[in-house]
């Protein structure tokens, strides 16, 4: 069983959670250190993060730049918004491939559970076409794009409404 | 299959609640107009749209048209969205075990 929950709320979010074997310290350490951050936010096999520009503080820029052992890459821009240690991030981000993809205010929150983390990750696409887009095609790019559970959407509107 | 149709078929309400209702069962468009404040027109427009994604089929029955969800188009969304969940859970895997490594760090350093 996969630990990973995706799914589509209304027109333009989309919403992804985690669980951690972890308190939340460390998961949202790992999510704002710069040298960890590079060790895991690598999406598919065969990539890499050459570079990795991190500030977290608000208005703190990010630049995340991938490469692939085969060549060809792209990279994500954006900036911090708000930072609440340990249990919530506020984030812009686009990217680029090479023109920016529109803004992604993306909220991550970071919940005891037991003794674990439970994260959720809030992203909020500006309109339900970019929403379309970032499914389709965002992933195959990298990955910070996203996904819906099917069962969501379409057989439990009440849910996505 | 075109994808970015697909899901930009699947981001209105209406045309969700549309698949969702023929999730229970081939309809025709009155039958499933009716729960909608809705013209018959602008539903057949929703359909058009959901049609065109390949993710709605219709038979012809006499005069009528009932409609059906394409099985095959809903089944490639999933698949396409499962391989999308396995890309992403990729990254929480690495960080799995980076977290494990600060937890066994942290233990070490407290002896």
């Amino acid at each position: 069983m996969s630990k990973l929950t995706l799914k589509t709320e209304g027109d333009t979010h989309i919403v992804i959670t985690r669980h951690f074997d972890a308190p939340p310290e460390a998961v949202y350490r790992a999510h704002t250190d710069t040298k960890l951050l590079q060790k895991w936010l690598l999406g598919p096999d065969g990539w890499t993060m050459p570079v990795c520009i991190n500030d977290p503080k608000p208005g703190g820029k990010i630049r995340f730049e991938w490469a692939h052992a085969k060549g060809g890459g792209f990279y994500l821009t954006g900036e911090y918004v708000e930072l609440t240690p340990y249990s919530r991030i506020v984030h812009v981000e686009r990217m680029h491939l090479p023109d920016p993809t529109p803004d992604n205010r993306v909220e991550t929150t970071f919940a005891a559970d037991g003794k674990g983390t439970l994260m959720t990750i809030r992203m909020m696409l500006p309109d339900s076409q970019t929403r379309a887009q970032m499914l389709s095609t965002g992933m195959e790019r990298g990955m910070e794009a996203s996904y819906v559970r099917l069962e969501n959407t379409v057989l439990n509107p009440v849910m996505s409404a | 299959m075109n994808l970015d149709a697909a899901f930009t078929a699947l981001a209105d309400p209406t045309r969700r609640a549309i698949l969702a209702r023929l999730a229970l069962g081939e309809t025709t468009v009155t039958e499933l107009a009716q729960p909608f404040e809705m013209s018959q027109p602008a539903i057949s427009q929703h359909l058009k749209v959901l049609e065109e994604a390949g993710l709605v089929m219709s038979r012809v029955e006499g005069s009528k048209r009932p409609r059906r969800l394409a099985k095959a188009g809903i089944d490639e969304i999933d698949q396409w969205l499962g391989m999308l969940r396995k890309a992403l859970e990729k990254n929480y895997e690495r960080l799995d075990e980076i977290l494990a490594a600060m937890k066994d760090e942290k233990e070490r350093n407290k002896r």
